[in-house]
């Protein structure tokens, strides 16, 4: 009877640890479904820009310089979040911008994750010498500033989508490195990995039935984790006028050309400034309550 | 003694390796940029002074030993003179060195010192109103776009409210706001650091030895918690250290800050390629070196980070 009540406490506690648990999980997964809900919306108002704009981003009015935001037509047209130094439509700009970023974004997240994949994988298989170039290379590149090298880069190819796509994907190969290399060598040494090669198994085969299952969810993480961060450096990149070039309207580039307009049409800037801000703090606190979900034992407080 | 001796020769090589891969990236994005000459030259040079010109600065041998000679001119941190300013890219950029050290200093210490305290109330007051809006802004700042954060900056201090400078480098005032903005989000970053830290060594039973024993609540913070948390808390500090050469290059263009970072991209704009190098050679070498030195500071503060 007396070890009846020791016993019984540990065994309630973890139940009650377990439920609150539960509830931070149904939690932090309504918040990842809010997040994929705004990064969809964002998408198919990229996508559907043409049909959104209210006015074509690129078209200038002399009469409308400079037009404060406001519901009420002027000339003929309304401009609810005002125009810019040429007379273009601030909010048709931010739509048609919203293109760059996701684009940009996407694609440099897709050559990221796919050179970062495949060299962790070689690293991890390989061993040896190969191992240790490709890591010692991805410790170089964590130890620098990448934003002056892509800057540099940039300067000298010139500006252009591949080149911003293959610059800002380079930019974040390491992470997706890293986590398969780590899963491979675990893989590597268990024997049915040996028996599948013993019984004439192919290697990428291993590499897709058995390695790419286990890391999709960290994965996943990563690239929502890069995705935040391609679309802050397009932006800031673009903001140096080293991004997509005008008359394109990108994020970036509006909040550069506003910058002059500052005290006078401060609209210009703001509003595609708190439109990337939002993107970026919502896509990237998505990843991270993501990587909640997915992987308990990184949870941050 | 032998451990110490190996674990400082390993992280020297590391620290040479990647100044090397810097370099060599270098020297291949300015050959694909094509050949420089026409660059020196008036588009109306005779056909003699291309070949003289190739001969002097090396491009008419073979790229093996060009890389060759680049690299040796690199060990003597010699990067060729500026095409813009006439006078070797080094000196210049030296010269603009001290007006980003001063900022990048500034915004560092600043933060320390904003998100050092913020970050432990946070931990003691856990869940509170203040823990929540103090972690609701470092989230923000830690994913605000620089950029976009000094232009937010400019339009309500500055512009609005007119309480400092938008631009420029001159009195105390001046640095304020490209302070706030290179420090945001390195401020942010270690406010969260320093809160999770603590709150992990809050946990502790040596912190619930010291409350039992009848402790003052700050005693036992200050003594037994702190320092025990300090030690993550330090990395990530030493880390932002080096972060902060990066985002000079923005926050320098937002406020005309007459540093390394603007002169880049002056020189970006201007085609003079030996200062670009210049600056991201030497800021590569100051951040690998920065990094050096912060794991070697570790490496007699904690005894555990030692390698056998």
């Amino acid at each position: 009877m007396a070890s009846s009540i020791p016993v019984s406490v540990p065994a309630e506690a973890p139940a009650a640890e377990a439920a609150r648990g539960g509830r931070v999980a149904q939690r932090t997964r309504r918040l990842v479904a809010a997040g994929a809900v705004f990064v969809v919306l964002l998408t198919l108002m990229a996508a559907a820009a043409p049909w959104l704009a209210p006015q074509d981003p690129v078209r200038q009015s002399l009469r409308a310089r400079l037009a404060a935001p406001t519901l009420e037509a002027a000339d003929g047209r309304a401009h609810p979040l005002g125009t810019d130094h040429l007379g273009r439509d601030v909010l048709s700009r931010m739509i048609y911008g919203a293109r760059v970023s996701l684009l940009v974004g996407f694609a440099a997240v897709m050559v990221g994750g796919l050179v970062g994949a495949a060299l962790g994988i070689l690293a991890g298989y390989r061993g040896g010498w190969t191992d240790t170039v490709i890591m010692t290379v991805a410790d170089a590149q964590l130890a620098f500033p990448f934003i002056l090298l892509a800057i540099g880069i940039i300067a000298v190819l010139g500006p252009s989508f591949p080149t911003l796509v293959i610059v800002i994907g380079l930019s974040g190969w390491v992470d997706y490195a890293r986590v398969l290399r780590s899963q491979v060598l675990v893989l590597r040494s268990r024997e049915f990995v040996d028996a599948i090669l013993a019984l004439g198994g192919a290697v990428p085969r291993i590499v897709a039935r058995h390695i790419l299952p286990n890391v999709l969810s960290t994965l996943v993480v990563i690239a929502t984790l890069q995705l935040a961060r391609a679309i802050v450096l397009e932006a800031t990149l673009s903001f140096l006028g080293l991004g997509i070039q005008p008359p394109t309207p990108s994020w970036g580039g509006m909040i550069q050309e506003g910058r002059e307009y500052l005290d006078s049409a401060w609209w210009i800037s703001i509003f595609p400034g708190c439109l990337l801000l939002l993107t970026s703090l919502v896509v990237s606190r998505s990843g991270d309550w993501l990587r909640d979900l997915l992987d308990p034992t990184l949870r941050s407080e | 003694m032998r451990a110490l001796l190996a674990f400082l020769g390993a992280r020297l090589t590391r620290a040479l390796v990647a100044v090397w891969l810097v370099s060599t990236v270098v020297f291949v994005v300015m050959r694909l940029s094509g050949d420089p000459v026409p660059l020196l030259l008036p588009p109306d040079a005779p056909r003699s002074e291309y070949a003289r010109v190739a001969k002097e600065l090396g491009t008419d041998r073979p790229l093996p030993v060009q890389y060759v000679v680049f690299l040796g001119h690199v060990a003597q941190a010699d990067f060729g003179r500026s095409i813009h300013f006439r006078e070797p890219a080094m000196r210049v950029v030296l010269g603009y060195l001290p007006a980003t050290a001063e900022l990048g200093l500034t915004a560092f210490v600043f933060a320390v010192l904003v998100a050092v305290p913020v970050g432990v109330i946070s931990a003691v007051r856990r869940n509170t109103l203040v823990d929540q809006a103090a972690m609701g802004v470092a989230l923000v700042g830690q994913s605000a776009p620089t950029f976009f954060l000094g232009i937010l900056f400019i339009l309500t201090l500055s512009l609005k409210a007119g309480l400092l400078p938008t631009s420029g480098r001159g009195d105390w005032t001046h640095l304020v706001l490209p302070a706030l903005t290179l420090g945001a989000f390195a401020m942010a970053s270690i406010a969260r650091l320093t809160r999770s830290a603590l709150l992990d060594v809050l946990r502790q039973d040596y912190v619930r030895t010291a409350r039992a024993k009848g402790l003052r609540e700050w005693r036992v913070v200050a003594k037994h918690a702190f320092r025990n948390a300090a030690i993550p808390v330090l990395t990530i500090t030493g880390l932002q250290l080096g972060t902060l050469l990066g985002g000079a290059v923005v926050t320098e263009t937002v406020f005309a800050w007459p540093g390394i970072g603007r002169l880049a991209i002056h020189s970006i704009y201007n085609r003079d390629y030996p200062v670009v190098q210049c600056v991201v050679f030497l800021s590569a070498v100051l951040f690998v070196a920065l990094n050096f030195f912060i794991e070697l500071v570790y490496g007699f503060l904690d005894p555990r980070i030692r390698p056998r």
